[in-house]
C-alpha cells in the first residue's frame, strides 16, 4: 500500500488524527525545552555525529574489537547476517533451554527481524514486557513509534483492551489503575520465563560491554530474573569508548522524550555466576547501506525517535501509513534501502521541511537523503509517465519560447475549466484547495510592455 | 552593481503583481534592476519529484540567462535553495555555474547580507502572520530554526521592525511547514490539505490580518485553503509589504 492512501485514510477521523498530531508535538515540545538547558546542545550533536562517523569508517575492526573483548568477558558471541540467521540462532538457545515462554524488552531489532511470530510459531510464548509493546502486543499489532509503540492509542482503547485481556473494569480510564494491572500481568511473566531478550543501545568494544536503556525498568527485571540473556544489536549499535557514552546518554532521552536521562542505563559486561549471556550481532541489511555512499550516515541513528516527533507528515498520518517496521524520516530512508520496490512512496511522504535534520541529534542530513531517493527511486522505475512529463517540462523550460507560449495556454485553459474537469494533476489540487485566479498577462507580458 | 530579476515559473504566470512588487523594491532600494527575458524555470518542480537528472537543459538555460550579472534576486526561497544546491552539476558549467549558484540570492537575503540594509522605514498599521517557509528558513537559515539550540532570528522580522504600525504575531508553532512541498501537494493530496489547515487555523487563532511569506508557492496553497473554506484573510508577499511600506 503507499503512503498516500494510507495517510488518507489515517485522515479520515480528522480529530483523531489532530489528537495524534497535538500528542507527539507535545512530546516535540518536551524535548526543545530540555536540550534548550544544555548550552553545549549543538556542540554535543556535533560530536555524537563525529563519533558516530568514525565508527562507520572503522566498523570492521570495532566488531572484530567487540567480539574478542566480549568473548573475554564470558559472553557467547554470534554473527547474523539477516533476520533468518538470527532468529534461528535464538531458537537454537532455547531450545537448548528447553524454554518455552520468554520475556523480550523493547528491541526494534527483533521486530525488524520478525521474531515474536517466528517464535511462536515454534511453540515459545513471546511476552512483551515495555508497556507500550504489551499493548501492541494485545492488539496483534506492530509499534507504531519506536520510542512509543502505542501512541496512536488513546486511554479509552486501552481500557477497552485491557478490560478484555487483564478484566479490568469496564470504563476505567484511569492510567494509574490500568498501569497497575498490566504491572501485575507482567510480574507473573517475569516470574516465569527462564530466557529472558533485549536489544542493546550501545555496545562498546573497548570493554568489550553493552548498555540497554530503558524507562520501565523491564529489561533489567527480564535479566536478573532469568538464567539465560539473549541481547540483540544491529551491527551499527557501536561507541568506541565508555568515555563516550556521556555524550550519547545525554542527547538519547532529551531527544526521545526530553527527559534528562533515562531511567535506567544498564550495563552488561559479563553473565552473573551460573547464567549465561548471549550477543548476536546483526547485519541484515546493514553492510549493504553502508555501502551506499549517499546513504551510509542513516547508521548513525541511535533510534530516539525525535525525528518522528517533529515530521509534520508522520504526526499526521501514524506509524502504520510507513508499513515499516522503522517509520518516520529515517524509516523512509533506510526502507528502501531494504527494498525499494515496496518503499518507493516513502521518501516522496515528505515536504523536505528539514526539521528532523534540524532535530536529529547526531546530526544524519536526513531530509537531503530523503532527496537523494527520489533521484534513485524514479531511476529504478525505469520509463514512468512522470517521467516523461518531467522530460517534457524539461523541453519546455529549456526554451523561452516554448514557456512562453505553454504558460499562455495553461492560463487560458485554467480560466476557461471549472476544477472539476481540470486535467489530472491539478484535480487534486482542487479537492481542498481553490486555484488562485489567472492574471490576464503574465510578468514577463508585463515586463515587456512597461519596462523594456 | 548588476543585479537580474529572477522571478520563478509560478510568479510569473500566476501572481506577476508579486514579481513587480520586487522590482519596484528593489528599484526603491537604489538597485539596478532587470529582468532577463529569456528566463523559464529553475527546475526544481522536476528535481523534487526525483528527475534532478532531466533537468540538465533548464539547468543550461539557467545558466545562460544569468551569468553575466552580479546578483541574481528572486522573491522565493525554494527556487533558490533549488539553484544553490540542486541544480545537478554540468559537465561544462564547472566555474561559471558554481558563481551563478554564489550568487542567486533569495530578496530579504539579499537586502540584509548585500544591501546591508537593516530594517526599511515606512508604514504599514496591520497585524502580519509571517510563514517562515521550511527550505528558506532551513534550507538557506533565513530566520533561526526551533529545533536547535541557537539564538532566535529573523530576516523579515528585522526588515519588519522599523515599519510603523506594523503588529508582528507570533505563532505557537512558528516555524511548521504548511504542507506545501511542491509535487507533495499533489501526490500526499490529503494530508498536504491536512497540514494547510493547520497551519491556517495558528494564524486565524492569532486574529492576524494579512498572512505574509517569502514564498508564493506556500501561500498559494494557504490561500487557497482559506478561499475554499471562506476565510477572508488576506496573503501578501514580504515584496508587497514592503514596497508598501516605503511608499
Ligand atoms: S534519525 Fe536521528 S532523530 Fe531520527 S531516530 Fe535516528 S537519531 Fe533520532
Amino acid at each position: 500500500m503507499s503512503h498516500p492512501s494510507q495517510a488518507a485514510k489515517f485522515l479520515k477521523d480528522e480529530k483523531r488524527a489532530h489528537w495524534h498530531d497535538e500528542t507527539l508535538w507535545f512530546v516535540r515540545e518536551k524535548r526543545d525545552i530540555s536540550s534548550k538547558k544544555i548550552p553545549e546542545w549543538e556542540e554535543l550533536r556535533k560530536i555524537a555525529s563525529g563519533i558516530k562517523d568514525h565508527v562507520l569508517s572503522n566498523l570492521d575492526n570495532y566488531l572484530a574489537e567487540l567480539e574478542k573483548k566480549a568473548t573475554e568477558n564470558g559472553i557467547h558471541v554470534h554473527w547474523a547476517k539477516d533476520a533468518e540467521e538470527h532468529n534461528k540462532i535464538v531458537l537454537e538457545i532455547l531450545k537448548k533451554q528447553k524454554c518455552k515462554a520468554i520475556v523480550k524488552s523493547k528491541s526494534i531489532l527483533t521486530e525488524e527481524c520478525h521474531l515474536n511470530p517466528f517464535l511462536e510459531k515454534n511453540g515459545v510464548e513471546v511476552v512483551d514486557t515495555d508497556l507500550g509493546e504489551r499493548i501492541v502486543q494485545f492488539m496483534k499489532q506492530p509499534p507504531s513509534h519506536i520510542v512509543l509503540p502505542a501512541i496512536h492509542l488513546k486511554k479509552g482503547d486501552i481500557s477497552e483492551l485491557f478490560h478484555k485481556k487483564l478484566k479490568t473494569q469496564k470504563g476505567n480510564e484511569d492510567p494509574e489503575y490500568l498501569t497497575h494491572a498490566a504491572r501485575e500481568h507482567l510480574r507473573n511473566k517475569f516470574l516465569g520465563a527462564k530466557v529472558a531478550i533485549t536489544g542493546v543501545n550501545f555496545a562498546i568494544p573497548e570493554t568489550g560491554e553493552f548498555v540497554v536503556c530503558t524507562n520501565e525498568g523491564n529489561a533489567d527485571m527480564g535479566v536478573h530474573l532469568a538464567d539465560v540473556h539473549i541481547a540483540c544489536m544491529g551491527i551499527e549499535k557501536i561507541i568506541p569508548r565508555r568515555a563516550d557514552l556521556g555524550v550519547f546518554l545525554r542527547l538519547l532521552a532529551r531527544s526521545a522524550t526530553g527527559q534528562s536521562i533515562t531511567n535506567y542505563n544498564s550495563h552488561f559486561r559479563s553473565p552473573a555466576p551460573g547464567k549465561e549471556l548471549h550477543l548476536i550481532l546483526v547485519d541484515n541489511g546493514r553492510t549493504n547501506q553502508l555501502a551506499r555512499d549517499k546513504f551510509k550516515n542513516s547508521l548513525k541513528c541511535i533510534r530516539c525517535g525525535a525525528c518522528m516527533n517533529t515530521c509534520p507528515i508522520y504526526r499526521r498520518s501514524g506509524g502504520y501509513s510507513y508499513g515499516s517496521t522503522v517509520p518516520g524520516p529515517i524509516g523512509s530512508i533506510l526502507s528502501p534501502g531494504i527494498d525499494v520496490k515496496k518503499y518507493s512512496t516513502l521518501p516522496f511522504a515528505s515536504t523536505l521541511c528539514g526539521s528532523c535534520s534540524d532535530v536529529c541529534p547526531v546530526k544524519i542530513n536526513i531530509h537531503e537523503q530523503l532527496y537523494e531517493w527520489r533521484q534513485e527511486i524514479t531511476k529504478a522505475q525505469g520509463i514512468t509517465g512522470k517521467g516523461l512529463s518531467m522530460q517534457l517540462a524539461n523541453g519546455i523550460f529549456k526554451s523561452p519560447l516554448a514557456y512562453k507560449i505553454s504558460g499562455k495556454m495553461l492560463r487560458a485553459t485554467l480560466k476557461t475549466l471549472p476544477n472539476s474537469i481540470i486535467y489530472n494533476p491539478l484535480n487534486a489540487w482542487g479537492k481542498g484547495r481553490d486555484l488562485p485566479a489567472t492574471p490576464k498577462q503574465s510578468f514577463k507580458e508585463w515586463y515587456q510592455k512597461n519596462r523594456s | 552593481m548588476k543585479v537580474a530579476l529572477f522571478i520563478p515559473c509560478y510568479i510569473d504566470q500566476f501572481y506577476p503583481h508579486v514579481g513587480q512588487a520586487t522590482l519596484e523594491l528593489l528599484e526603491k532600494l537604489n538597485c539596478n534592476v532587470s529582468y532577463p527575458m529569456n528566463q523559464t524555470c529553475c527546475g526544481q518542480p522536476m528535481a523534487n519529484s526525483g528527475y534532478e537528472r532531466d533537468t540538465e537543459g533548464t539547468t543550461r538555460q539557467f545558466i545562460e540567462t544569468f551569468k553575466d550579472f552580479d546578483y541574481i534576486v528572486a522573491p522565493s526561497g525554494s527556487c533558490v535553495l533549488h539553484v544553490k544546491e540542486h541544480q545537478p552539476c554540468l559537465k561544462e558549467g564547472g566555474k561559471e555555474q558554481a558563481e551563478v549558484q554564489a550568487k542567486t540570492y533569495e530578496l530579504s537575503e539579499f537586502i540584509t547580507d548585500i544591501l546591508k540594509v537593516d530594517t526599511i522605514q515606512g508604514s504599514f498599521p496591520h497585524k502580519i502572520g509571517f510563514h517562515s517557509s521550511c527550505h528558506g528558513q532551513r534550507g538557506l537559515r533565513l530566520s533561526s530554526s526551533s529545533e536547535l539550540n541557537e539564538a532566535p532570528f529573523n530576516k523579515a522580522k528585522a526588515l519588519f521592525a522599523g515599519i510603523k504600525g506594523l503588529e508582528w504575531v507570533e505563532l505557537a508553532r512558528k516555524d511548521e511547514c504548511c504542507g506545501f512541498g511542491g509535487t507533495f501537494a499533489v501526490s500526499e493530496e490529503a494530508l498536504s490539505v491536512q497540514m494547510g489547515k493547520d497551519r491556517l487555523s495558528d494564524h486565524l487563532e492569532h486574529q492576524v490580518e494579512i498572512i505574509c511569506g517569502g514564498d508564493v508557492s506556500c501561500l498559494m496553497h494557504l490561500q487557497g485553503i482559506a478561499q475554499r473554506n471562506n476565510n477572508q484573510v488576506k496573503f501578501m508577499h514580504l515584496a508587497e509589504i514592503l514596497n508598501q511600506a516605503i511608499s
